[in-house]
This record gives C-alpha cells, sequence and structure tokens, in this order.
C-alpha cells in the first residue's frame, strides 16, 4: 500500500471499529465484516482507488453516527413526548 | 464577563439498557451495566461548544459530580468540544443519596468559583426523572433561568430562549449571568470519534472535593423502595364489533 495513505487507511479502520462498538446487530457482527471488507481489499495499488475507498469508509461513519443518533432521539421522543 | 460555561454532565445507565430492579426492591442494578452520558447533558455539551464555536463564550467547562467513573463522562464532554473538566468526587452512601438539591449547591458553589457566565444542564436525568437540577441552582444563585430550551441565542449581556412548554413555544429574554437546560431538540450532539478522544486526553480534569466547596451532601429524602412498573396486560382479540360491545359490558365499561 502507498505510504502516506496506509496511515489513513489505519486511522479509518480504528475509527470504524470504534463506532461498530454500538452497532445493533452486535460488536463482533460489525468486526467481522469490517475486517472482511478491508481484507477484501488488501491487494489494490492505485493511490486514486484507495482514495476513493477511504472516503466511502467516511461516508460508512457518518451514516453510523447518524444510525445512533436518530436510535436515540427516537427512544428519547418516544419515552418523553406523547404524541 | 468571563466568558467561561459551565456544563454539568451526569453518568447515568445507558438509554439503551434494559433496566432490571435489584432483587431486595432497594435500587436498580449498576454493577457491570453499560454507562454513559445523560443524553440530554450531551445536548448541553453541544449547545455549549457550538457557542464557543461562533465566539460567543471563551470556555467550556465540563462539570460531573460522582465516583472515579464520572472521569469517563467528562472525557467524552472533553472529546466533544468541551475546554477542562472539574470532577467533583463524590463516593459511596453519599454518591447513592446524591440528588438534585445537593448536586446544585455544588454546581452554585462553581459557578461562583469559577466566575461562570452561564450554566448549562439538560433538562432531566434518564435514571431519576427529576427535573429539577437546573431550576434549583439557578434559585440558589438568584440567577434568571431558561428551561426547556428549544433554541438558544445571545444578544449581547442577554440570552434570548425559545422554550418548550405545554402549550408550545415560548421565547423569553433573561439577562447573564443565567442558567439554561436543553430539551431533546436544541441542538444534534455530535459524536464523540476516536480522533477527538486522543486528543481529549490532553485537555486538564481538575479533582474538586464537596467539602472544598463547603456544600454539605446529607440528603433530606430516604428511598424506601423500588419496584418495576406494572406488566401490561396481554389485549385480547375479538371477532365482531358485537363481541367488543359484550365484553365491554362485562368489564363494566358501557
Amino acid at each position: 500500500m502507498a505510504n502516506p495513505l496506509r496511515a489513513e487507511v489505519v486511522r479509518l479502520y480504528k475509527n470504524l471499529l470504534y463506532l461498530g462498538r454500538e452497532y445493533p446487530k452486535g460488536a463482533d457482527y460489525f468486526r467481522d465484516r469490517l475486517r472482511a471488507a478491508f481484507t477484501k481489499n488488501k491487494s489494490v495499488q492505485d493511490p486514486e482507488q484507495i482514495k476513493a475507498m477511504i472516503a466511502r469508509g467516511e461516508y460508512v461513519a457518518r451514516e453510523l453516527e447518524a444510525l445512533y443518533y436518530l436510535r436515540k432521539y427516537r427512544a428519547l421522543k418516544k419515552r418523553y413526548y406523547e404524541e | 464577563m468571563s466568558g467561561r460555561v459551565l456544563v454539568g454532565v451526569k453518568r447515568v445507565i445507558d438509554y439503551a439498557v434494559k433496566i432490571r430492579v435489584k432483587p431486595d426492591n432497594s435500587g436498580v442494578v449498576t454493577d457491570g451495566v453499560k454507562h454513559s452520558m445523560n443524553p440530554f447533558c450531551e445536548i448541553a455539551v453541544e449547545e455549549a461548544v457550538k457557542l464557543k464555536e461562533k465566539k460567543l463564550i471563551k470556555e467550556v467547562v465540563a462539570v460531573s459530580c460522582g465516583p472515579q467513573q464520572s472521569q469517563e463522562t467528562i472525557r467524552t464532554a472533553l472529546a466533544m468540544g468541551a475546554d477542562r473538566g472539574i470532577h467533583v468526587e463524590v463516593s459511596g452512601k453519599d454518591y447513592e443519596t446524591l440528588g438534585p438539591l445537593q448536586v446544585s449547591k455544588i454546581l452554585a458553589a462553581l459557578a461562583k468559583k469559577e466566575d461562570a457566565q452561564l450554566i448549562i444542564l439538560g433538562k432531566q436525568a434518564i435514571d431519576d426523572d427529576c427535573n429539577q437540577t437546573g431550576q434549583m441552582t439557578a434559585a440558589l444563585l438568584d440567577w434568571p433561568q431558561g428551561t426547556f430550551a428549544s433554541e438558544v441565542s445571545m444578544d449581547g449581556a442577554q440570552v434570548k430562549v425559545v422554550r418548550e412548554i405545554d402549550g408550545g413555544l415560548e421565547t423569553i429574554k433573561i439577562n447573564t449571568p443565567a442558567v439554561l437546560t436543553a430539551d431533546l431538540r436544541l441542538n444534534t450532539p455530535r459524536y464523540a470519534t476516536l480522533p477527538n478522544i486522543m486528543k481529549a486526553k490532553k485537555k486538564k480534569i481538575a479533582n474538586v472535593k464537596p467539602a472544598d466547596l463547603g456544600v454539605d451532601l446529607t440528603s433530606r429524602l430516604e428511598v424506601l423502595r423500588v419496584d418495576e412498573p406494572p406488566q401490561r396486560q396481554a389485549g385480547m382479540k375479538v371477532e365482531t364489533v358485537e363481541d367488543l360491545v359484550e365484553k365491554l359490558r362485562d368489564t363494566g365499561m358501557v
């Protein structure tokens, strides 16, 4: 893997792993799929492709944050606000 | 004005955890249960950090009262953007009886000591649902209060607060220093991501004892018993409208 990008990929992986701890289907489920996704693309060398994949990974991270926020918001709304 | 905002954060059992009552009905099982920051406190921290990002205030100080583990909650607040933390150490029996009155006394003492311009709290904690700490703190300090805030804007030395009340929305303007309590729709709290948590490790958390602040923690309340809510009765399905009317007559409702 290209050297400066390697650090970014590792950072992305650690970030996703940290976010995945709260995954509704279980942290292990998430971690297995995360590992599979990263090892599948292990041999990619083209920096452009790697950057695109990192962007996709960051997109997934944002989606997870949105998922967690919505879950919490809906739970609290249901509990505290009579509709 | 010092431009300093105190944000109170409470460590509570995570909102998604199923609560279990202890077999002796003395309380709720907390050992080994996942804890996190009270969701309304997250919203309070987010609002304070937003005010700092808009350069309306200078410093955000996160405060938590509790045992050693409360430091984790303060770390989360630091990761969300607070500048420093104050951990008021309360443990053991004192922690079990710690309620809004004691916390508001602590916050009032800290506000005076830190020369705070604003205190932002969550409107209530999801474990005790008291909804009292903000109001009590304002009363002890004789400061105006903007509770159930769904929108906060600063206008010089005044704060405009849109409050969520039963009839709809109420807009008030109060002078600073003031106490605000955050309601659900005030903002969308940011997630404390791993890089931010790493950066937050460098921020300081001061350790303070309630005795240093001259606060007496004796509680005026005693918890007698904790029970689970009554189990929901299973519903009944009926085939026709006549059956429904008959069942209603049976139970004496019609």
